[in-house]
C-alpha cells in the first residue's frame, strides 16, 4: 500500500469538499443529541469525535428502496386483455462513508455473506457495495455499550474498509486499506505521515487495552441451541423487551427486510424495506399461525441468529459487531451482552444431557 | 470501483418476476382454486426447468407475492399449475382472477422430493386438504416413471367430498391399476362409499408395510402431528418419513429472514425436509 498520509484538522473540510466534488460523500453531524451519516455539503460541520447514533448501513441497505415499478397497460390490439410492464430499478452512485467506525465496517461484512450468497445474489446491494468506499476511523476510547472486542473486532480493526483515519491531536493519519482506498489519497491537501503512523498504531492498541476485557461468545452458538426449548429462560431475559424494534433498525447487522406492493390504480412499485424480526407479524402467516408467537421466541431468534446460526453457516463469523447502540438506545435497557452471558452461564437440563 | 474483488459481478435479478398468463382455472372446492399458467416469454416457457416439489411466488402486483408449489409434474410441460386456498390478502386476490389475467412468477424456488432415492422403493402418499398440492407433483411424476417405483399407495383426505380438491381426477386415481388410492373424510355423508374417518385412523386401518416403504407426507399441523404416530406405530423410521412445509415467506431466496428453522431456510433448504431432518432442527414449527 502507498505510504500513509495526514491531514491537519485545519485542512480536513476542504479534503471533503475535494473528494465531495467527485463521489457522494456521506459523513456524521450532530443532528439535535443525535449523530446521523448525511451527505456531506461543503464548509458542513463533521462530527468524529464520537460514535453516529445511527450505523451507516443505510447507504448499502437504505430503509426503504424501489425494487421495481409496474405498471398495467391495456393491449392496444385487443382491448379486453391487459399487460404487466415491469421495470426493475438498480440505481448506485459512487460513494464515500467517511467516519465510520471498525464496527460499522464489520457490520458489511455480514451482509455480504447473505446478499452475495453461494446461490443468490442481490443486485440492489451489490450495485452499490461496489460504488462505496469506506474510510474508518480508528476508536481511541470506547463507550460504555462497547464490546466489539468480544466479536472478534477491535477499536482500531481495519478490515473491511478502504481507508484507516486514526486522530492525532492536530490531525488524522490515514492509511490506504484497498487499492480502492489509495485512489482517493491524491490530494496535494495530504502530507507524508512519517513517523506520526507508530504514533497512530500506538494510539490504536492502547485503546484496545483500555477496553473491558472481552467476554468469549463463541460458546454461545451451541449453549444457544440447547437452550432452545428452555422458555422459562427466555422468558425472563425478555420480560422487559417492549418488541419497539430500534435495536433491529440501529443494528449495522440487521439485514432483514420486509417487501410491500404500494401502488394506485394500474401502476405503482414494489418496495423494500427494514423489517424487525422482534414484530409479531414477522413470521406471522395467512393462517393465523406463528412459529414465534411470543416476545420470548422473537428475542431467542435474534439472539441465536446473531450469536449461533450465523456462526453455524459462515466460518464462526459471529453476526453482531459489537457496537452496542442496541444497548445504548433500547428504551428499557435490554443488554445483549448480558443475555449472551446468562446463556454460556446457564446449565439448561438439556445442556447437561448432553454434556453426559 | 469496486473496493472488493471477491464480490461477484452483477448478475440476474432474483427479485424480477417472470409475467405469465392464466391459461385457465378450476375451482377446486369453495376455497381452494387452481391456476394454470404459461409464461409469457416462450423461450423462458421452453427452458424453465424445475423438479417435483419445488415452488414458486405468484404476484398480483399491487398486492404483493405469495409461494406456492407448482403443483404440477415437469414431465407434463403445458402449463405450471398452482392450487391456491383462500387464506389472506394475496390469495383472496388470486380468486378473482381469470383465463386471460396476467400475473408475475418467480419459480423456481427451494428444493424438491428426493425422487431419486425413492427409486425402487414403495411410496405411500399421505395428503389432508391442500396439502394433497405438493404431493399431486410427486405423484403424477412418478406415475410418468411408473417403471422406477414399487407399489404406490395414496390416502387422500379432506373434511367433506366437498373439500376434496381434484375430484375430476381422483376416478382415474381410483381406477388405475398400478395405483391404489384410498379417499376419506372425517364425518359420514350420504352417497359417500370411500373411507370416514381422519386419516391417521384410516392409515393405520390401511396397515401399510413399512419395509422398503417411504411415506410422503403433507397437511395441516394437527394432521401431521398424528400421522407421524401412526407412522411410527406402523414401523417406520424418522428417515423413511419425507413432508413438505410452509412458512411465511417474502424473498424466497434465504435473505429477508423469516423461515428459518434455527439454521435451516425454508425457502430454500426446503420445504421439503425428512422427518429425521426435522427432529435435528430447533422446535419451532
Amino acid at each position: 500500500m502507498a505510504e500513509a498520509k495526514f491531514i491537519s484538522h485545519d485542512k480536513l473540510q476542504s479534503w471533503l469538499d475535494e473528494l465531495a466534488a467527485t463521489m457522494q460523500v456521506l459523513a456524521p453531524a450532530g443532528q439535535g443529541d443525535a449523530v446521523v451519516f448525511v451527505p456531506y455539503a461543503a464548509g458542513q460541520k463533521v462530527e468524529l469525535r464520537r460514535q453516529a447514533t445511527v450505523s451507516p448501513k443505510s447507504a448499502l441497505f437504505p430503509a426503504s428502496e424501489d425494487l421495481l415499478r409496474y405498471n398495467y397497460r391495456k393491449n392496444p390490439e385487443n382491448l379486453g386483455q391487459v399487460n404487466v410492464e415491469l421495470e426493475p430499478i438498480i440505481a448506485a452512485e459512487p460513494t464515500l462513508i467517511f467516519g465510520a467506525r471498525p464496527c460499522d465496517a464489520r457490520g458489511f461484512m455480514v451482509f455480504d455473506r447473505v446478499y452475495d450468497g453461494r446461490k443468490y445474489k442481490d443486485p440492489y446491494y451489490l450495485a452499490r457495495r461496489q460504488a462505496t468506499l469506506l474510510a474508518t476511523i480508528a476508536c481511541l476510547q470506547a463507550e460504555n455499550a462497547c464490546f466489539c472486542n468480544s466479536v472478534g473486532s477491535a477499536p482500531g480493526d481495519a478490515t473491511g474498509s478502504d481507508l484507516l483515519l486514526t486522530p492525532l491531536a492536530d490531525g488524522l493519519v490515514i492509511e490506504a486499506v484497498s487499492a480502492g482506498g489509495e485512489k482517493l489519497l491524491d490530494s496535494p491537501l495530504l502530507t507524508g505521515a512519517g513517523d506520526k503512523v507508530e504514533e497512530a498504531a500506538g494510539l490504536r492498541d492502547q485503546a484496545l487495552r483500555e477496553m473491558a476485557e472481552p467476554l468469549n461468545m463463541t460458546p454461545a452458538k451451541e449453549k444457544l441451541t440447547q437452550l432452545f426449548d428452555d422458555i422459562d429462560f427466555w422468558g425472563q431475559v425478555s420480560a422487559k423487551c417492549i418488541s419497539c424494534g430500534a435495536c433491529t433498525y440501529l443494528c449495522p447487522t440487521c439485514y432483514c427486510f420486509n417487501i410491500t406492493d404500494e401502488g394506485t390504480g394500474l401502476s405503482g412499485r414494489r418496495v423494500r424495506s427494514w423489517d424487525n424480526c422482534m414484530s409479531f407479524q414477522f413470521t406471522l402467516e395467512a393462517s393465523g399461525h406463528n412459529p414465534r408467537p411470543t416476545k420470548a421466541h422473537r428475542l431467542k431468534n435474534r439472539v441465536g441468529h446473531k450469536f449461533s446460526y450465523f456462526p453455524a453457516l459462515h466460518q464462526q463469523l459471529i453476526a453482531c459487531c459489537g457496537c452496542g447502540r442496541c444497548i445504548k438506545s433500547c428504551p428499557v435497557s435490554v443488554d445483549i451482552r448480558e443475555i449472551v452471558s446468562k446463556a454460556i452461564a446457564c446449565h439448561p437440563p438439556a445442556a447437561e444431557e448432553a454434556a453426559k | 470501483m469496486s473496493q472488493n474483488p471477491n464480490l461477484s459481478p452483477l448478475v440476474a435479478n432474483p427479485y424480477l418476476p417472470d409475467i405469465g398468463t392464466i391459461i385457465e382455472t378450476i375451482q377446486e372446492t369453495h376455497n381452494i382454486m387452481t391456476f394454470r399458467v404459461v409464461l409469457d416469454n416462450e423461450e423462458r416457457m421452453r427452458s424453465f426447468h424445475y423438479e417435483p416439489g419445488q415452488v414458486g411466488q405468484l404476484s398480483i402486483f399491487g398486492v404483493g407475492e405469495s409461494t406456492f408449489v407448482i403443483n404440477s409434474p415437469p414431465t407434463r410441460r403445458e402449463y405450471l399449475q398452482f392450487s391456491v386456498m383462500r387464506a389472506g390478502e394475496v390469495t383472496a386476490k388470486l380468486h378473482k382472477l381469470s383465463t386471460g389475467d396476467r400475473i408475475g412468477v418467480r419459480a423456481p424456488l427451494g428444493n424438491f422430493f428426493p425422487y431419486e432415492s425413492m427409486k425402487g422403493k414403495d411410496i405411500l402418499f399421505i395428503g389432508g386438504g391442500i396439502g394433497m398440492a405438493p404431493l399431486r407433483t410427486l405423484l403424477l411424476f412418478m406415475l410418468d416413471n411408473r417403471g422406477d417405483y414399487g407399489k404406490i399407495r395414496v390416502l387422500y383426505g379432506a373434511r367433506s367430498p366437498q373439500d376434496m380438491a381434484f375430484s375430476y381426477e381422483l376416478p382415474e386415481w381410483l381406477e388405475r391399476g398400478d395405483l391404489e388410492t384410498v379417499l376419506t373424510i372425517d364425518r359420514e355423508v350420504e352417497g359417500w362409499d370411500h373411507k370416514v374417518g381422519l386419516i391417521p385412523n384410516v392409515l393405520l386401518e390401511m396397515a401399510p408395510e413399512a419395509d422398503n416403504g417411504v411415506a410422503v407426507t403433507c397437511g395441516p399441523p394437527i394432521m401431521i402431528k398424528f400421522t407421524l404416530q401412526a407412522l411410527k406405530k406402523l414401523g417406520f423410521k424418522d428417515n423413511q418419513i419425507v413432508t413438505t412445509l410452509e412458512k411465511r415467506m417474502k424473498c424466497g431466496i434465504g435473505i429477508c429472514g423469516r423461515c428459518n428453522i434455527g439454521t435451516k431456510y425454508v425457502c430454500v433448504d426446503g420445504p421439503v425436509f425428512t422427518y429425521e431432518e426435522l427432529r435435528q432442527l430447533p422446535n419451532e414449527l
